[in-house]
């Protein structure tokens, strides 16, 4: 440890010392004893209007079952098979959105994108055969995509650079009883989307997050068993999400919730973390040097940076030996390890929730930053709880079931479970809705305008003009510029416009048509 | 001022017939619309631009087809149907139109030699086609120009983030004495001494209580132009909204290596804009010779932040060599090879530069590398480009100094007549358009 660092870890305990004499002590001799059978339920998040809503709309959703169904029933009965020796992402190119693929059992090494809606990418599983998508070591993604309602279940995937399954801007997405093995930093990576279930997934040796949330809304994370992994399970600056009944083990972290200062988006907040396994998360952290997990120390259960309304509920937490669950502020893991600060983004973790869990045989070969820390603190044993940094509007039940420091100052919940949240799914999302009016003006103003003014002459003829060949007639315009053919010959062939589907082509055959300067 | 109008228009038919003899007749009859445009009024346009709604209350708002979608919490980051951050616009199109004589006036500047489209010019991406920008006088400045297409969903300005407005930015360079070299009192003065000007901004901010020009609506104006500068109908854009044959089979290669986890690039090259907005550290190194840039540390004096700098939209890329925010790569070949250099490995010996977590060993190839290149190109839209005007209203030739301008060599001896004769046309001869 450098002498940098030295002087920063006794900056950090004195301020914590002194921050010890200010926060009210609540920890007792007598402990009282708070049963979670009875007493009120979470009742959500209450930061920020537009999650109120979200939280309101995921409520009335009722998902009951093990799995969880958001991307809606298929659009189409379209099914069409893939078979050992032919290309999934021919398949995809070749299908309409709503196509259900199904993919027999085989080898295929391929990257498959999927830029379009409502594709169903089902593994076909026989016994002990699943279709099997291997990188070879070479390859970078398995299956990324876009398009929103898509479902990826039943593959077996391995030996990929990046990452098994990711999404970019996905909404209902389903990622299901796929076994990932060792496919570089991510297993499973859904980004900038919401409403998504990752679910019954087996996910092992990624040198980063086995599963990794980044960046989305209204997730649920459940049945997966993740392990040999730098880290299980993270949520990072996501809203809505609940990680639940995973089996999470022999990972250098388990579970992480946490806020990562420099992206966009710059929250988490209401993440549930219950009913979990996690344990012995002891394996020596092997990510990649500079990555947010690469600080993170062997033996960490559960870790919360700077994520607002997380509660931890019901998890068992065994055999980690640093300790059972770390809370953490941006502004101390700035001092500590190679996190940055992000001035747009708020560095405490405020409104923690630990309600009951089982937790046994933590800490027991923790850190000496750790350690020191407990000592300013006047605590000893080996710590299940261990936090650090402001944290406001925390809570905790049954203080004296852990051996802790720095959470004193935490009040007495005043519920005890969150028994009336199922989860925080959603009805499949839909796309915003425009009016055809509004359709054809924007289509017109984005694209026709750049080649057609009113009288002038640009690219293309002036509007008037047209005006003059099509005004009773927006139909044959609007077949006309999905496929145009060259009809003057002092002006260039116009592209075709046949990516605008047919009521857009419509309504923008109306709006030109109807524009008067 | 009749008089002086006949006095420039015989000085530029002289002129114009000067270059007839000198030139190729080509040239000459380039200029010869410019010189009979001058003894017209100029006057403020009523329409808004390419791509603008004019609203009932008579003002311009951005309409393209990415508000046909959502983005995650409003922030204008995601995949292909994506939502596009928040824009500035709700300008007047004379606002705009005025903002595009002042952008492209040398009269901005202290002598009289350079304006905003020195640059930014709309020929060469807005930007310079300069490793690194050159003010007045040949004054080195020791960052790149950046492109000004699509500043009108930027939260920071600079490549080190320091500015929160346009109009903010706008006196960065205006008052460097490294760039145009101006003072708020000699670019209020230049303008209030300027008939046309005075003309114009009262018709651009018709509820001006005085008759006066003030700086607030110098830097609105170069605002409102610049957010008109509109580019989101290129190849890749047709993909994302659905049609998939607009790109070629490497360029689709080159956009999927582009988002994997690999490479990476999408992670702060985000579409749909193809930046997130947020300040990096990327530990790109210097061109030969030239000290360290700190960037971004000195604006939030955070030393974590040490050689950070905004992450620069893709956008019309193609356009915009040299690359990084000194102009040290000159091929967008060289730019992406970069990132497969190894985390850190460009870092000055001895210095401690804390490197984005998304900097790392990708391991592309060279096949990779270029696919990528091939998928950049894909970025390219300039069908919005704006026209140059043939005249500004203070006689000086559009744009002024330019590496377009074959004369720039003789700017600096014409500094002094600009200054002393006003509207000479004498200085920067066939200024580039």
């Amino acid at each position: 440890m450098s002498m940098g660092r030295i002087l920063a870890v006794v900056l950090v305990i004195v301020a914590f010392a002194a921050g010890q004499q200010l926060g009210k002590k609540t920890g007792g001799s007598a402990p009282v004893v708070t049963s979670a059978s009875g007493g009120a339920s979470y009742g959500g998040s209450t930061t920020g209007t537009a999650s109120e809503a979200d939280v309101a709309a995921a409520k009335e959703y009722s998902v009951t079952g093990s799995s969880k169904f958001v991307a809606g029933p298929p659009m189409t009965d379209v099914v069409v098979t893939v078979k050992d020796g032919e290309s999934i992402q021919e398949a995809v190119i070749a299908a309409e959105p709503g196509t259900t693929i199904h993919v027999m059992p085989g080898t295929y090494s391929e990257t498959v994108y999927i830029d379009k809606d409502g594709i169903r990418l089902i593994g076909i599983v026989q016994g002990s055969e699943r279709a099997t998508m291997d990188g070879e070591g070479k390859l970078n993604d398995a299956i990324l995509f876009s398009g929103n309602n898509i479902v990826v279940e039943g593959f077996l995937i391995t030996r990929y650079k990046g990452n098994a399954i990711m999404s970019q801007a996905g909404n209902n997405f389903e990622i299901r009883d796929n076994i990932i093995v060792d496919t570089g930093v991510y297993g499973i990576f859904p980004q900038l989307g919401t409403n998504g279930v990752v679910e019954h997934n087996v996910v092992s040796g990624i040198e980063d997050a086995a599963i990794y949330v980044g960046m989305s809304d209204n997730i649920h994370v459940a049945y997966n068993e993740v392990f040999d992994s730098v880290a299980g399970i993270e949520i990072e600056n996501s809203r809505h999400a609940i990680v639940e009944s995973n089996f999470v083990y022999n990972n250098t972290g388990g579970v992480l919730a946490f806020i990562t200062p420099g992206l966009p988006i710059k929250t988490t907040y209401d993440v549930i973390i219950r009913n979990n396994w996690i344990s012995d998360n002891n394996t020596p952290n092997f990510g990649a040097p500079g990555s947010t997990v690469g600080g993170i120390p062997a033996g960490t259960g559960i870790m919360i940076m700077a994520a607002d309304d997380v509660v931890i509920e019901g998890n068992i937490i065994t055999n980690n030996k640093t300790v059972g669950i770390m809370t953490v502020d941006h502004n101390t893991a700035a001092e500590l390890t190679n996190v940055t600060v992000d001035p747009e983004a708020d560095p405490n973790s405020d409104r923690l929730m630990i309600l009951n869990n089982t937790m046994h045989n933590n800490g027991y070969d923790t850190i000496a930053e750790i350690k020191g820390l407990m000592l300013a603190d006047f605590k000893t044993g080996n710590p299940d709880i261990f936090a650090i940094g402001p944290s406001n509007g925390s809570c905790i039940i049954n203080r004296h079931r852990y051996v802790h420091s720095g959470i004193d100052d935490y009040a007495e919940c005043d519920f005890t479970n969150t028994s009336t949240i199922g989860n925080y799914l959603m009805p499949p999302v839909e796309p915003r809705v425009i009016e055809p009016g509004e359709r054809g003006k924007i289509a017109y103003l984005g694209i026709c305008a750049g080649c057609h003014t009113y009288e002038g002459r640009m690219i293309g003829p002036p509007v008037k003009i047209i005006q003059a060949l099509y005004m009773e007639n927006p139909h044959g315009l609007a077949e006309y510029i999905a496929a145009p053919v060259k009809k003057r010959e002092d002006y260039p062939e116009m592209p075709k416009q046949d990516y605008l589907d047919e009521e857009t082509r419509l309504a923008v055959a109306e709006y030109m048509l109807s524009v008067t300067r | 001022m009749m008089a002086r109008v006949y006095t420039t228009t015989l000085c530029l038919g002289l002129l114009g017939l000067a270059l007839l003899v000198a030139n190729s007749i080509s040239d000459a009859t380039e200029l010869r619309p410019e010189a009979g445009e001058l003894a017209e009024p100029i006057v403020l346009s009523d329409r808004c631009p390419a791509s603008f709604e004019q609203t009932e209350a008579g003002v311009c708002e951005l309409r393209n087809m990415y508000q046909f979608y959502d983005s995650l919490q409003g922030r204008g980051v995601g995949g292909t149907k994506t939502a596009l951050p928040e824009h500035r616009d709700g300008f007047s199109p004379e606002q705009i139109d005025l903002g595009r004589y002042l952008f492209f006036d040398p009269a901005l500047s202290g002598d009289g030699s350079t304006s905003c489209a020195s640059c930014h010019h709309p020929n060469l991406g807005f930007s310079d086609g300069r490793a690194r920008a050159v003010g007045v006088a040949g004054h080195a400045v020791k960052r790149s120009s950046p492109t000004l297409w699509n500043v009108a969903f930027l939260k920071h300005l600079f490549w080190d983030a320091r500015a929160d407005s346009l109009e903010e930015q706008a006196q960065g360079p205006l008052y460097s004495p490294e760039e145009m070299a101006n003072t708020p009192a000699q670019l209020l003065a230049t303008l209030q001494d300027n008939e046309t000007y005075r003309r114009l901004f009262r018709q651009a901010f018709p509820d001006g209580e005085l008759d006066e020009i003030s700086l607030g609506q110098v830097y609105l104006s170069l605002a409102a132009f610049q957010t008109s500068l509109i580019s989101l109908n290129s190849r890749y854009d047709r993909y994302a909204h659905g049609f998939h044959a607009a790109l070629s089979d490497k360029e689709i290669e080159g956009m999927n290596v582009f988002r994997s986890f690999v490479a990476r690039c999408a992670e702060c090259h985000t579409p749909p804009l193809f930046t997130n907005q947020q300040v990096a550290v990327i530990g790109s190194p210097e061109p030969e010779g030239l000290p360290l840039d700190i960037g971004a540390e000195a604006t939030w004096n955070a030393p974590k932040m040490k050689g950070g700098f905004k992450v620069p939209t893709l956008r019309n890329i193609a356009k915009t060599a040299p690359y990084m925010h000194s102009g040290r790569f000159g091929t967008l070949r060289e730019a992406v090879a970069f990132y497969t250099g190894g985390r850190g490995h460009a870092v000055p010996e001895g210095v401690d530069m804390h490197i984005h977590w998304h900097i790392w060993e990708p391991n592309l190839t060279d096949v990779e590398l270029d696919r990528l290149v091939d998928f950049l190109g894909a970025l390219t839209d300039e069908t919005f480009t704006p026209a140059i005007r043939d005249a500004v209203p203070s006689g000086l030739t559009p744009i002024g100094v330019s590496p377009l301008n074959k004369s720039n060599k003789t700017s600096h001896t014409s500094d002094s007549v600009a200054r002393d004769s006003g509207d000479s046309a004498e200085l920067t001869l066939g200024a580039a358009s």
